[in-house]
């Protein structure tokens, strides 16, 4: 049985005058998931986020919580659920005549019964875990986009909300920062243990951090699943939409997209013959979150993004490619080599890794380590040989399975 | 057997011009009208809900400030303002009752004069000029760029955040700066009329003691709390709604709002004063 949707927006219709926004726009939103919309500039996917808020109101059909419709509550239901809601627009909104840290603490100042002091405490870690700790004195127009951004973000994460809207939290960004931002979001909510509902045009950086995707196109969402059903989406959708949005190499570590990946392979994969074998190996960045923590969300991304280039200059030169799986594992594929070769390759590559990579990795934080933290991490990498009929999502399950470690770097010192 | 008159098409067409010419006439000013109670409505609505929000603990450092902003920054053009008035009076008044041998009267005729009208009228004209288009700009500003969707999104009444604090921070400065306007006129007066053209000090100052009453006073003072309420609701209510406006979107309707705010209260300034005066005499 299906659980509960903890949203749900049912047939909702949206006109501004005679413009039609929403047309019958039906979804589920569940609790603990990251949900992203998608869909081209104008389609109305802030105009649906806002409806959750009670910025807007829908002409016709219903938004329910919990089952419940929202717009039938009592004043008293409304308070309660508006105060579960947090909301960072699209342009941050920040008073700009208050300073970066009056600015997280004045949902605090305004709807809790805290002390000065508490305020104080509670506006300052999230300001530090946004790493705007520096600039907390200053007013947003004295600071940069990208950290007006995160001001924005800590100012949406300061009251523990249950669910938290984010109006295009990445747009401006660089890509650092765009998966930084994303990154944060990813471990906040595992941490806070938030419901997300993300408006993006990120992809596929942000697939790895949703659990659903719905797709808006044509005034309706044609598309509600999991990012992998999304590659099997047969709609007008796929290509006029997914295609543009979609780069066909990612910001971060300049890897092949999921997607062009997909192609890739299954392009290669389809010359060959039915006894060839290819390789897959899969690598995966152990403890991700304890360097996010230490040495900040910057520098880990900057980590992943020399993993990444490291990975793809080594098995780009033996012909093979390379892309991010998730938000901190890598697939390779090497098509023309049996297990045996890749295992020689690999070993090349995991010296050369030791002596060369884990100093480049190191570069990207070495500066950011306060003196008195340390913290360990691992890479770790599985193969498995393929065969062209066989799936390449079983063979790809399989080297999952079979990672073992390749490098560590435990308080600082490299293995 | 009586024939009955067949209207021929001509005569039908002007039938309909003439039914069709009352309402085409009618019609704009019927809008009109709806629109001005819509809007009045709305801004009685607008006013009652940010009031009852003053009288909050949460908002004595928020109307500090405003009263700082409002209050004394304006301070110092309201005395500019108030002190050249003040000597115009004296100088003009000293002209006039020269001719009638009344020179004498001078110092009741500058006070009065200040007291009872140009005190509270000048000086809200002066709080509009400075401080009401600044709060109309800095509210549409917050409006446009979503500051205030914003304080909705966190639980943050708007009105009671934005506005509340204007209005106590108003009723506050408004006849406070109107007496500092009188008695900065009332030196002016003193220094043209009295120094400058040689009238009696004694007998301006005497006058002054003599002919003003507490009741004159008084009347200044509903005056200026009257077109304080008038000003800060039509500023605000300019900016708080400023992305509803029909002719302009963005910064151009921010600096639209801005104008109407400053005409608008000008305006009512003068129509307001004229009725509280006759309620007053």
């Amino acid at each position: 049985m299906e659980p509960q949707p903890l949203i749900e927006f049912r047939n909702v219709i949206k006109r501004f005058g005679e413009r039609t926004i929403l047309d019958g726009v039906s979804f589920r939103i569940y609790e603990g998931e990251v949900t992203t919309i998608i869909g081209l500039s104008g389609t109305g996917k802030s105009v649906t986020l806002k409806h959750l808020i009670g910025l807007l109101k829908p002409d016709a059909g219903e938004i329910l919580y919990q089952g419940a419709p929202i717009h039938r509550m009592s004043r008293q239901e409304w308070n309660a659920y508006i105060g579960r809601i947090s909301y960072m627009f699209q342009n941050n909104a920040l008073f700009d005549s208050m300073t970066v840290f009056e600015n997280v603490a004045l949902p605090l100042k305004h709807t809790t019964r805290l002390g000065r002091k508490a305020i104080e405490a509670k506006a300052m870690a999230r300001i530090e875990q946004t790493e705007l700790a520096e600039v907390a004195h200053k007013y947003p127009s004295e600071i940069s986009g990208g950290m007006q951004k995160r001001a924005a973000l800590a100012r949406a994460l300061v009251t523990d909300p249950q669910i938290v809207l984010f109006d295009e939290p990445t747009t401006g960004q660089d890509p650092i920062r765009k998966n930084a931002i994303l990154g944060m979001i990813a471990e906040y909510k595992k941490k806070i243990g938030f419901t997300a509902v993300l408006i993006s045009h990120e992809i596929p950086d942000v697939f790895f951090i949703s659990n659903r995707i719905l797709a808006l196109w044509d005034k309706k969402i044609v598309f509600e699943g999991s990012p992998e059903a999304m590659e099997n989406f047969n709609h007008p959708f796929q290509n006029e939409i997914l295609q543009s949005l979609e780069s066909l190499q990612q910001d971060i570590t300049g890897l092949y997209s999921s997607r062009h990946f997909k192609i890739r392979y299954q392009t290669e994969l389809v010359r060959r013959g039915a006894d060839d074998s290819y390789a897959v190996l899969i690598f995966g960045f152990e403890n991700m979150d304890d360097v996010s923590a230490v040495v900040g969300h910057d520098a880990a991304q900057q980590t992943l993004r020399s993993l990444g280039n490291y990975i793809r200059k080594h098995f780009g030169a033996v012909g093979g490619f390379s892309t991010r799986q998730t938000i901190n594992e890598f697939t390779t594929i090497l098509p023309f080599s049996d297990l045996d070769e890749a295992r020689r390759i690999l070993d090349r590559f995991a010296a050369d890794f030791r002596d060369h990579g884990m100093r480049e990795l190191e570069a990207s934080f070495r500066k950011e380590i306060p003196a008195d933290q340390c913290f360990d991490f691992m890479i770790s990498v599985g193969m498995a040989q393929g065969k062209p009929q066989v799936e390449i999502e079983s063979v790809m399950e399989f080297a999952r399975f079979d990672k073992k470690p390749i490098a560590t770097f435990q308080c600082g010192v490299r293995r | 057997m009586a024939v009955e008159r067949v209207p021929d098409n001509e005569s039908i067409q002007a039938g309909l011009k003439q039914v069709a010419f009352w309402p085409a006439v009618l019609n704009p000013f019927g809008r009109f009208g709806i629109e001005l109670n819509n809007t009045l409505g709305a801004m009685a609505i607008f006013l009652a809900r940010a009031f009852i929000q003053i009288f909050h603990f949460k908002q004595i450092p928020e109307i500090v400030n405003q009263v700082y902003f409002i209050g004394a920054k304006s301070a110092s053009i309201v005395a500019l303002v108030g002190f050249f008035t003040g000597m115009v009076l004296g100088l003009q008044l000293y002209y006039v009752m020269n001719k009638f041998g009344a020179v004498g009267f001078l110092g009741t005729a500058v006070s009065l004069s200040l007291i009872r009208e140009l005190g509270p009228v000048l000086t809200a004209i002066m709080i509009t000029a400075r401080a009401g288009s600044a709060m109309t700009a800095e509210i549409g500003i917050q409006r446009i760029s979503e500051q205030i969707d914003a304080l909705t999104t966190m639980r943050i009444d708007p009105l009671g955040f934005l506005i509340s604090p204007r209005i106590a921070a108003a009723l506050v400065s408004f006849p406070i700066l109107t007496a500092f306007f009188d008695l900065i006129g009332i030196l002016g007066g003193y220094l043209s009329g009295v120094i400058l053209m040689g009238a009696n000090s004694g007998a301006y100052t005497y006058r002054i003691d003599a002919s003003v009453e507490w009741l004159d006073v008084r009347g200044g003072f509903i005056k200026s709390i009257v077109f304080a309420v008038l000003v800060i609701t039509i500023c605000c209510f300019q900016g708080y709604f400023t992305h509803m406006r029909r002719d302009s979107y963005g910064s151009k309707s921010v600096s639209l709002s801005t104008t109407s705010a400053v005409v608008l209260s000008c305006v009512m300034i003068l129509v307001s004063d004229y009725v509280v005066t006759s309620f007053l005499l």
